[in-house]
């Protein structure tokens, strides 16, 4: 190995200090840390900064381009009063929960599908994926088309079957229209349940199914108890990650209704973009979007609680 | 052949029926940007005849796309924009990840802890500090601005998925190499990176596809046509007040799709690998 005669040479020929300070960056501790600060100030700069000065912010009265004046908690108590806020936790909450529910619902039964044994199944799993990997905004466009006022391809097959005429306004309804964003939303993220979920069925030793047969044990008892109890981890992981990008999802609503009809479909993140760029009023804005985070704690604490007790 | 034509009947029942549902709804969409791209406008705005075919095709909706907006220079400005940042990220997330992995050092869990929070921190939470940042450091309008954000979504990702992957590389060569004597940074470069190569590509991949599906930074920090990415192009600017031209719409739908979805082709079971390893590994 080549670093073995470039090492042997060096002592004689290196001067003291040259030496020395080799020697103290091959300290693990040294060496670790001269590595891991560069990432770790970047990410200070970029992410821990900018969290604190929203933090900030959202005690500020700060119109656009102009300097902010310290005004406590008064924008949490504007939107503490704030109808529309309130409707916007409600909607948050609702299409977390149908989003979530329909994905891991859909997604375990597709992976229960795709846990057989079947020709291309490779390639089924590569072209499953699909949504999730084409980026969100462009295919949300070809939803917008396919959910259109006038020349949706849903209602032209309502009207030409006699079910409805003129169809449903998908987007212009107020519960339509978040029926449509938690359908999209479903369809964006069902893959990566149904992937990660199938990665986790595969890690289950056949034997222990056999093993349940042999017991006696149904179809139906196999997965309520070999399956699901060996499955919660991943569950819980996965379940996890899409709480947190629902809660906080911001293309989707903004691509296909912008909030609207009336506020209907407005999210935390989509409600804060709009104070904040639109109306300008930036303090209001962080104030805004600063209150997602205590209800996803709550979530995640809550669901990290929920797996510890079942697991004893 | 009784027992044969049953199992065929419920191999189809419990695998083809319900595959072919989700085949279906997970295409559709694909298809109808597809054929929707291909559809002069007398069939597009038409309610009369039957909508998923197409009975006289044409090119008109792409060829407006690259000649009349500024579709190519989006497209360059997302993947320049996608290739610096997921570089960016491999090299911080090694950084980070070869020392959490390999080494004791004190301070490691708070780093390890930092990334896992740093991961789990959703974008809207930052997007309005970061917009009033941006402004007062003059990167407004600069692919500068998206190329040094980007990152603080993929760094965290990287650094997670290859400290998983370093962990799985058995220690031996790396001992032999020091005791031959050479350096912790010889060691990291010449033996234990190129063991990693797949790591590196699972991680490459998957934050090259975040960084191409990136649009809330972008459509607050790019206003301006020339420095625009794919997605905030066509929403921003395909939409010209209340009139939607769908054809073209579709038409950068499909072709914004198209250099994601061939990477993705070439790397599939890397991609999965990545996507698994949160979920499965943890």
């Amino acid at each position: 190995m080549s670093a073995h005669t470039q090492t042997l040479a060096r002592p004689t020929t290196r001067p003291r200090s040259a030496v020395s300070l080799r020697r103290w960056t091959e300290r693990e501790a040294v060496f670790s840390w001269l590595m891991v600060t560069p990432p770790v100030l970047f990410l200070l700069a970029l992410v821990g900064y900018p969290f604190i000065y929203g933090i900030w912010l959202s005690l500020e009265n700060r119109p656009v381009a102009k300097p902010g004046v310290f005004i406590g908690l008064d924008n949490f108590i504007a939107n503490f009063h704030d109808p529309v806020f309130w409707q916007v936790a409600q909607n948050t909450f609702v299409y977390t929960f149908a989003a979530t529910a329909l994905k891991m619902a859909g997604g375990l039964a597709l992976a229960l599908v795709m846990n057989q044994d079947f020709r291309f199944k490779n390639l089924i799993r590569a072209i499953m994926l699909l949504p999730f990997i084409v980026p969100t905004v462009l295919s949300t466009i070809a939803w917008m088309w396919i959910l259109d006022p006038s020349f949706s391809v849903v209602n032209w097959f309502l009207i030409r079957w006699g079910i409805a005429n003129p169809g449903p306004s998908w987007l212009g309804n107020p519960k339509l229209a978040m029926f449509s964003l938690i359908m999209v939303n479903t369809w964006r993220g069902l893959p990566f349940y149904a992937i990660t979920l199938l990665a986790g069925l595969q890690t289950i030793s056949p034997e222990l199914y056999e093993a349940a047969t042999i017991d006696g044990a149904t179809t139906f008892a196999r997965f309520r108890y070999v399956t699901l109890p060996l499955l919660k981890p991943v569950i819980f992981i996965v379940t996890m990650f899409s709480v947190i990008f629902t809660f906080s999802d911001f293309q989707l609503v903004y691509v296909l209704t912008r909030g609207g009809p009336a506020n209907a479909t407005h999210l935390f993140a989509t409600y804060a973009f709009d104070v904040a760029m639109g109306g300008g009023q930036f303090g209001l804005g962080a104030s805004i979007a600063l209150s997602m985070l205590p209800p996803l704690a709550l979530l995640i604490a809550g669901m990290a609680w929920y797996m510890r007790g079942e697991k004893q | 052949m009784i027992v044969e034509r049953r199992g065929w009947r419920v191999r189809g029942l419990k695998l083809w029926l319900p595959l072919g549902f989700f085949l279906v709804f997970t295409l559709f969409p694909f298809y109808w940007m597809a054929i929707t791209s291909l559809k002069p406008n007398s069939e597009l705005y038409s309610r009369k005849i039957m909508p998923l075919i197409v009975y006289h095709p044409t090119l008109e909706h792409f060829v407006n796309l690259l000649t009349e907006t500024s579709f190519l220079t989006w497209t360059y400005n997302t993947l320049l924009v996608a290739v610096v940042s997921t570089a960016i990220s491999l090299v911080f997330g090694v950084m980070l990840a070869y020392p959490l992995a390999r080494m004791r050092f004190a301070g490691a869990a708070l780093v390890s802890f930092a990334i896992a929070a740093t991961y789990l921190v959703p974008q809207p939470l930052l997007f309005i500090p970061l917009a009033d940042i941006i402004n007062r450091l003059g990167l407004g309008d600069t692919l500068t601005s998206v190329i040094l954000t980007y990152p603080t979504l993929l760094v965290p990702f990287c650094a997670w998925l290859l400290m998983g992957y370093f962990k799985s590389v058995p220690h031996e060569l790396e001992d032999a190499a020091r005791i031959d004597g050479a350096t912790r940074l010889q060691t990291m470069f010449r033996i234990f990176l190129p063991l990693c190569i797949p790591g590196f590509i699972s991680a490459g991949i998957f934050a090259f596809t975040l960084a191409q599906n990136e649009f809330l930074y972008a459509l607050i920090f790019l206003t301006k046509t020339d420095v625009r990415t794919v997605p905030v192009g066509a929403i921003a600017e395909l939409v010209r007040g209340d009139v939607f031209y769908w054809g073209q719409l579709m038409a950068a739908a499909l072709l914004g799709s198209i250099p994601v979805a061939i990477i993705y082709s070439f790397f599939v079971e890397h991609y999965v690998a990545g996507l698994t390893s949160g979920g499965v590994k943890a």
